[in-house]
């Protein structure tokens, strides 16, 4: 009888992400979404900081939290749904826990994150213009 | 058609299929399965193909069982061989913890004894149905075995929260009718999901994917069939 825990995941692997996804919660990030409009298929950009990440295997799923309008929105993104595209890293920040949800407390300068350069190894954070 | 295959469940997860959509799979584990009889009208009165699934260590299997798979060269055998009696093709294979009969009355199945059968039967079939055993739940009040809703909390409810309610009526007809639900023993029964989509044949590790659950632990056996559920 064969380990049924290896089966299950050889069977999620088909459903991962071949090149994982690179960020780290604090991080300032662009997330892009293939999005069907009628029949014709674009690019979704949200963007945000990443305060958390959910799950594991092919639930895995991570929290981008951004302010629109004076108002937070958070949207959750599975990690390897095919609909997400691409997550471009902007800035890193340095953070002390796993998720930042006291962010939703607080408001305008209080949000900053202090940011931190990257480590040796990870993505160089593109700058934005 | 195939006629259908023993196997286990694995357990649940999620996978993507295209368009990224994701789908809530059991995986279930089906074969090696050998064909240990085939029964025909002549000699049983009904036709079949009998399977097994899973080998028995020999030490646990009783002689029965291991002389329904292999020769083992048995005193009746012997005599009934010399007495002219056409004796029975056997699997030679391993004894095996699960078998169960497939009934193909009419069918041309094109199976005999010792073929070994794989998940590759189910291919081609989109929907299948699959029989286990649900998970056992003792002696169970009716809330939970019928989803009766109970009593209140408060407002003068005293020790019967839990519980059905009346069961009938008094002077007509003085007695409870049968088929009224009322606890008792909940699951451990055998359950048929029928028309469950396949998401998936993974060939080579001889896994089933099926949409949606299945009755049963994980790691319980299930029977798994080509529906006859149309739509």
């Amino acid at each position: 009888m064969r380990n049924r825990q290896e089966l299950l995941k050889s069977v999620e692997q088909s459903s991962l992400r071949e090149t994982p996804l690179k960020f780290e919660v604090g991080d300032t990030v662009d997330v892009h979404t293939r999005i069907l409009e009628g029949d014709k298929e674009r690019i979704q950009v949200f963007n945000g900081v990443v305060i958390g990440t959910c799950g594991g295997g092919t639930r895995e799923s991570f929290t981008v939290r951004r302010i629109v309008a004076g108002q937070g929105v958070e949207r959750s993104f599975p990690v390897h749904s095919p609909k997400v595209a691409e997550v471009v890293v902007l800035r890193h920040a340095r953070v002390r826990r796993a998720k930042l949800f006291y962010l939703r407390d607080r408001v305008g300068k209080a949000t900053r994150l202090r940011e931190r350069r990257a480590k040796v190894g990870e993505v160089e954070a593109t700058v934005k213009k | 058609m195939p006629v259908g295959l023993l196997g286990r469940k694995i357990g649940m997860t999620q996978v993507y299929i295209e368009a990224g959509i994701v789908v809530p799979v059991t995986v279930l584990e089906l074969g090696p399965c050998p064909v240990m009889q085939v029964r025909t009208v002549d000699r049983d009165g009904y036709e079949a193909v009998q399977l097994g699934f899973g080998d028995k260590p020999r030490r646990l299997a009783t002689k029965a069982e291991r002389g329904h798979v292999a020769e083992i060269n048995s005193k009746r055998r012997r005599s009934r061989a010399e007495a002219g009696v056409e004796l029975l093709a056997k699997a030679d294979c391993e004894p095996q913890r699960y078998v169960r009969e497939f009934r193909t009355d009419g069918e041309d199945h094109g199976l005999e004894v010792g073929q070994v059968l794989t998940v590759t039967q189910f291919a081609e079939t989109s929907h299948v149905d699959v029989i286990g055993t649900s998970k056992g739940r003792g002696t169970a009040g009716v809330m939970k075995r019928h989803n009766f809703a109970g009593q209140r909390a408060t407002h003068g409810v005293k020790k019967v929260h839990r519980h059905g309610g009346s069961i009938g009526q008094s002077a007509d007809p003085s007695r409870v009718l049968k088929g009224t639900k009322m606890a008792g023993q909940y699951g451990n029964s055998q359950i048929t999901m029928r028309n469950l989509k396949v998401i998936r044949v993974v060939e080579e590790e001889g896994l089933l994917l099926v949409k949606g659950a299945v009755p049963g632990v994980t790691g319980g056996y299930v029977i798994v069939r080509s529906t006859n559920k149309m739509g």
